[in-house]
């Protein structure tokens, strides 16, 4: 019985993969647009927080405590109530929720990578006669870049893993392959959605590395 | 800059830190003066404002009353910018920027100020030198550096557009006691040939006292209880706190500062090779020794054991022992003071170039430490 099911619902159906490669291919472009625009939107938003932060100490706290309540909402929740106003299925309302939710590893990674920067660096700065523009664009944001692209590599991943919860409202890139897989009980488009939002996490996680090495070569020349 | 070049490089007047919240002073109505060329020790126990006083020399902390003059400028009426580029700066942390390479990271300064590439290259390249930084390391990052290389390099950084000053905060500080001497005896050599205005803090009497033209003491509070020259430092301590803090060892410290020289020299047991055995005998019975050096004319020849000063010897032909070793004017009391311990004849020999001067005994390095030969000795030529 087992048998014939499977062999009637395989794993992956090749020819369905050919067939429908059309709307794959527009899945995961839906899927990578979704990824880098909230992740990229969530940056965005996180430099502004972390620079309140950083300018008024006292803020951090309130900031890190909001972004980690929205980190807290259910994505499926998040999701479906935004459906019921009048976003309605736009683009808006799958973005809203997947910014949201890169907000606490944003900030976290940003404000950690400011108070690595060394004090004696900071005053060595100073005392080169820096301006404090010049100090923050020439020493502190360098040397907080690879805790920049950590957090942006953590955020990316999990906002992969996160778009493809967003099908549940039909608006999820890989998410829906993956959606229709489950409604209609037929294997292939789950397999197919499942399997490339895994690749595609995997190839972004590697892109960051190499951007890492690329833009830190101090970082990793290191003595051990 | 009006360079006012015939006062002090660097005036503290009345310069008086408070800092908010806190009920004494840091720095307590400061007055001193650094002469141009000269290593000036800020030292002190903690919390007697020496770093503070060192970072209002160019701004990084703010008095609150009284004047600071660089260069005979009041350092309030310039912009914290453009002074700090005229005042090297060394901390013990060093605070190289770690994402740039050695070379960036010492044109520092230069770059701020605009010079071209190729000056840039070019002074860098000087300064690696200078320093003691292989050139294959300037395209290295700070992290693949010892801690005593990292040190050269933040050296080589303050120095790198040529500041008259250079203010150093515990430099050698973080490195280990080889690698801190080395460096000490480095930065005395590199002030030989630059003639830097240089205010040093440090927490290490025996770092003050070797690189220090003069010493600042200070106390708790900001308060400056003597400043004055090594060797017056210890010799004569202004007061209970200065001679506590000195402390223990002051003559065994002093024998690295004080020189042969300072002794007058005297000829000790020691005659011409044509005098006769009885003039001999006679010399080293008054001085209570048993043995006799022989000199012809200016040339130390040796010396000869009491068992040999038969009658009727002939002095020139005696068997000789040369002493291992011989001082000269310009030698620690220290190096005199080993060569004693070491000889049989407990006498070391004074040689200037060669020519014979006199000896020192332990009896005279004692007297001079103990100040009685306080007044300036004269050698003839």
């Amino acid at each position: 019985m087992s048998m014939l099911l499977a062999a009637r619902n395989p794993i992956l159906r090749w020819s369905y993969f050919l067939e429908q490669w059309d709307r794959i291919q527009g899945a995961i472009f839906q899927h990578l647009q979704l990824t880098l625009m909230s992740v990229l939107l969530g940056f965005i938003i996180s430099a502004g927080l972390a620079a309140i932060g950083l300018r008024y100490r006292w803020s951090i706290g309130p900031i890190t405590l909001f972004a980690a309540f929205v980190y807290t909402i259910p994505s499926v929740a998040f999701f479906g109530v935004l459906r019921t106003t009048p976003l309605g299925l736009s683009v808006y309302t799958v973005l809203i929720p997947l910014t949201g939710f890169t907000l606490l590893i944003l900030v976290t990674n940003i404000l950690d990578g400011f108070r690595a920067v060394p004090a004696s660096v900071k005053e060595a700065a100073d005392a080169m006669g820096m301006t404090p523009m010049r100090r923050l664009f020439t020493v502190e944001v360098p040397v907080a870049v690879p805790y920049m692209i950590n957090g942006l590599r953590i955020a990316t991943v999990t906002i992969v893993g996160l778009v493809a919860v967003a099908g549940i409202v039909g608006y999820g890139g890989l998410g829906n392959l993956i959606m229709e897989g489950i409604r209609r009980q037929f294997w292939s488009p789950l397999t197919i959605g499942a399997s490339l939002s895994i690749l595609l996490a995997i190839l972004l996680d590697l892109l960051y590395f190499l951007l890492g090495r690329w833009l830190t070569p101090w970082a990793r020349t290191a003595r051990s | 800059m009006d360079a006012d070049l015939k006062g002090p490089a660097i005036r503290f007047r009345g310069v008086t830190k408070r800092f908010p919240g806190t009920r004494t002073q840091a720095v307590d109505n400061l007055d001193l003066d650094i002469e141009r060329g000269s290593i000036v020790a800020l030292i002190g126990p903690s919390g007697c404002g020496k770093t503070t006083s060192l970072r209002m020399i160019n701004r990084l902390i703010e008095p609150t009353s009284g004047l600071i003059e660089v260069e005979g400028t009041d350092v309030s009426s310039q912009p914290p910018v453009e002074l700090r580029r005229g005042i090297g700066y060394v901390i013990q942390q060093v605070g190289l920027f770690p994402h740039r390479t050695i070379a960036a990271n010492i044109a520092t300064v230069p770059r701020s100020v605009g010079w071209d590439k190729a000056r840039i290259d070019q002074r860098v390249a000087e300064l690696a030198e200078v320093v003691g930084i292989e050139p294959s390391m300037l395209s290295r990052y700070p992290d693949e550096l010892s801690g005593g290389q990292q040190q050269r390099v933040g050296v080589a950084r303050a120095l790198a557009a040529d500041p008259p000053v250079l203010l150093m905060d515990e430099p050698f500080g973080a490195v280990d006691p080889i690698v801190r001497s080395r460096l000490q005896d480095e930065l005395l050599e590199l002030q030989d040939r630059l003639h830097k205005t240089i205010v040093l803090v440090t927490h290490d009497l025996d770092e003050a006292i070797k690189v220090g033209d003069r010493i600042a003491l200070l106390n708790v509070g900001g308060v400056l209880e003597q400043y004055a020259t090594p060797d017056e430092l210890l010799r004569a301590p202004a007061n209970d706190f200065v001679e506590r803090f000195v402390g223990e060892g002051r003559s065994m410290r002093r024998l690295g500062l004080a020189t042969v020289a300072d002794l007058p020299y005297e000829a000790g047991p020691v005659v011409e090779a044509s005098a006769d055995v009885a003039a001999g005998l006679a010399v080293i019975d008054e001085l209570r020794t048993d043995w006799l050096g022989l000199v012809d004319d200016d040339t130390f020849l040796g010396w000869i054991p009491r068992e040999e000063l038969v009658p009727g010897a002939d002095l020139a032909s005696l068997e000789r022992f040369l002493p291992a070793a011989q001082v000269e004017p310009t030698s620690t009391l220290r190096s005199a003071l080993e060569i004693i311990m070491t000889s049989r004849t407990s006498v070391a020999v004074i040689s200037d170039n060669g020519r014979f001067r006199g000896t020192v005994t332990l009896e005279r390095i004692r007297a001079g430490l103990a100040g009685d030969f306080d007044a300036p000795t004269e050698h003839a030529a």
